[in-house]
């Protein structure tokens, strides 16, 4: 029986399982940069003079194809989905370190003021006070991370089906299947568009305290962002 | 009592924002500072609870030096009000409120009701409770704000020009409600302003404070407006001092005429008795006794008084609650020169000539005593 979802033999796994492969090639990365980004965030604020070089750093990582990132990284962890995820955290730094550092410094001075007199600490001033109000600001540079994650993906096929589905597009072009590369394609872009749209959800779920549109009291100052899945569309594409 | 002893605040680039001040704040009172931006009042306030730690000099509360104190603990046995409030933009009102006992330990209930109470205490609507920062005025943000820095009862109030981001009524409002609020707690409060008036009018002490972090007058509002140690000062109070420290004078002491005063429906034989050569107008009053305006006794027909042609009255005082400030204007609005008292419940308890408005406050200069602050 040859259903629309079958995929060759050779990628010794069902549509499915890539699907899942996929995600966890993509989201795993994104957490990890997230927690590497927060302290050198942190940093960043606390000393303002690190804050360029260090955006000029993420933005020359950022520049490096994956596939120089492999050619290096193979030597020590092999053919693995380790070595397709290690270039993706590397890459969510330059989106997460400049939205955590955005959000961070949105805190008024006289919200800080306050924790202060009030007796918070450093430590609870950071977790209760400007965290909470950066979440915002986290959660957008997530929603880029996360998209453009999911498109990267792909090109883990070039070391050994390690792309997700990725590897439903190699083979798609090998066997001269369009049915595979539709599924491929389509498949992560409604993944990005999905992944996408939780983060639109829990962003609404953590932040009640956000003006809403219709019963705005005062404007409300969010920088306008790029649509997430536009560029990672474009990705995909190419 | 709140004891600053020659502390100067020098900033490692050689700037001197506050230059060995000396200052004995009494407790359960308003102490104000004051003085043009860039004096060093609000690092003076941020010494005090060590925002800002000074280069020279002690600040003791009661005898402690805050510098050999656990810094958020001395933080947590202070009141800090800001201007814009600074409020938790996260948190709903009733946590905001909440913050500082939470901090303290209390439970979450015992915190969340002490907030309510002091929700109630401030004047804000139980309501709120549940609501956001963003979805109250500014003026609402603003007592919020004070209702937090009293969640955990601390003796002493530092407010840092709270009430300069809202709009002239409702800043009215809130220092009403501060006096009020301060007549039933009697808090040590330190209150930093750029408002001369805000000054004079809620504090029991106003230290002047001039650029370089210098102090250069230290007296209750009455003496600084009567007494202004020198040019700077002079010139800081305005032109108008000698108007504004009226407010310092009771009407009390007015003398009332009450014979030019007719109701309404007054007869022909009313009129002319109530007409005297002391005064040249009448002022007719509703049945109630409330003042409706002035007329000329001519012009007046008996038993059906026009209301409508009657000259205003301008805004009345209340004898003996007011100052003679609020006399003054009172004179000065009405058209007749003739400024009319009223008792608490708004009925007329006489009329006044400007002169002897002007004699009264001869007579109070001559004395050279201000009465206890009185309201307007």
């Amino acid at each position: 029986m040859s259903g629309f979802f079958d995929i060759p033999s050779d990628l010794q796994n069902t549509y499915w399982g890539l699907v899942g492969l996929h995600l966890r090639e993509a989201l795993i990365p994104v957490l990890a940069g997230l927690v590497v980004a927060l302290p050198i965030a942190q940093l960043c604020v606390r000393l303002r003079w690190l804050y360029p070089p260090v955006l000029w750093i993420t933005t020359v990582l950022y520049a490096i194809p994956s596939l120089a990132f492999f050619v290096v990284l193979i030597d020590y962890t092999g053919q693995t989905e380790t070595t397709v995820m290690i270039p993706l955290a590397v890459y969510s730094l330059v989106v997460f370190v400049p939205a955590i550092v955005d959000g961070v410094r949105s805190v008024p001075q006289e919200t800080l003021d306050a924790a202060t007199a009030m007796g918070l600490g450093p430590i609870r001033r950071y977790v209760q006070v400007q965290l909470p109000i950066a979440a915002p600001a986290i959660i957008a540079g997530l929603r880029v991370a996360t998209v453009s994650s999911i498109s990267l993906v792909s090109v883990g096929m070039l070391i050994g089906n390690q792309g997700g589905l990725g590897n439903l597009l190699n083979d798609g072009m090998i066997y001269h299947q369009p049915r595979l590369i539709w599924l491929s394609v389509i498949g992560t872009a409604v993944l990005a568009i999905l992944a996408d749209a939780v983060l639109v959800v829990i962003r609404l779920v953590v932040t009640p305290w956000m003006p809403r549109g219709g019963r705005k009291t005062r404007p409300v100052d969010e920088p306008a962002r790029p649509e997430p899945v536009a560029p990672a569309l474009e990705d995909v594409v190419r | 009592m709140i004891r600053i002893d020659s502390v100067t605040k020098r900033y490692p680039d050689g700037t001197v924002a506050v230059d060995r001040l000396s200052l004995e704040i009494p407790d359960r009172s308003i102490t104000v500072l004051v003085g043009p931006s860039g004096c060093g009042k609000t690092t003076t306030l941020r010494m005090i609870n060590r925002m800002i730690e000074p280069t020279e000099g002690t600040i003791l509360i009661d005898g402690k030096d805050v510098m050999k104190q656990p810094v958020n603990t001395l933080r947590r046995s202070m009141g800090y009000v800001i201007q814009n409030a600074g409020l938790f933009q996260h948190r709903t009102i009733i946590d905001n409120i909440a913050t500082v006992p939470r901090l303290l330990g209390w439970s979450k209930d015992k915190a969340r009701e002490r907030a309510r109470e002091l929700m109630g205490r401030v004047g804000l609507d139980g309501a709120l409770a549940k609501r956001y920062p963003y979805q109250l005025s500014g003026g609402q943000q603003q007592r919020v704000g004070v209702a937090r820095a009293l969640a955990a009862d601390p003796p002493v109030l530092l407010m840092d020009e709270p009430f300069s981001a809202v709009d002239p009524v409702v800043r009215k409002g809130l220092q009403d409600e501060l006096l009020r609020i301060q007549e039933e707690l009697g808090k040590t409060i330190v209150f930093v302003t750029h408002d001369i008036d805000e000054a004079v009018k809620i504090g029991t002490m106003v230290a002047v404070m001039r650029t370089g972090g210098k102090l250069a007058q230290f007296a209750p509002p009455a003496e600084l407006l009567s007494a202004p140690a020198d040019a700077f000062v002079e010139d800081f109070l305005g032109a108008d001092r000698g108007i504004r420290r009226l407010s310092f004078f009771s009407s009390a002491g007015l003398d009332l005429l009450t014979t030019p005063i007719v109701a309404v429906d007054a007869t022909a034989e009313q009129i002319a008795a109530r007409t005297t050569p002391d005064a040249p107008y009448l002022l007719v009053t509703d049945l109630n006794g409330k003042p409706l305006g002035w007329s000329e006794p001519g012009a007046l027909a008996a038993g059906r008084i026009d209301p409508a042609r009657l000259v205003s009255h301008g805004r009345p005082f209340v004898h003996g609650k007011e100052s003679l400030r609020a006399a003054l204007d009172g004179s000065v609005l009405s058209p007749t020169g003739w400024a009319v008292a009223v008792d608490t419940e708004g009925r007329v308890a006489g009329v006044v000539s400007q002169q002897t408005i002007g004699e009264a406050i001869r007579a109070a200069h001559a004395e050279g005593r201000a009465d206890a602050k009185v309201a307007g």
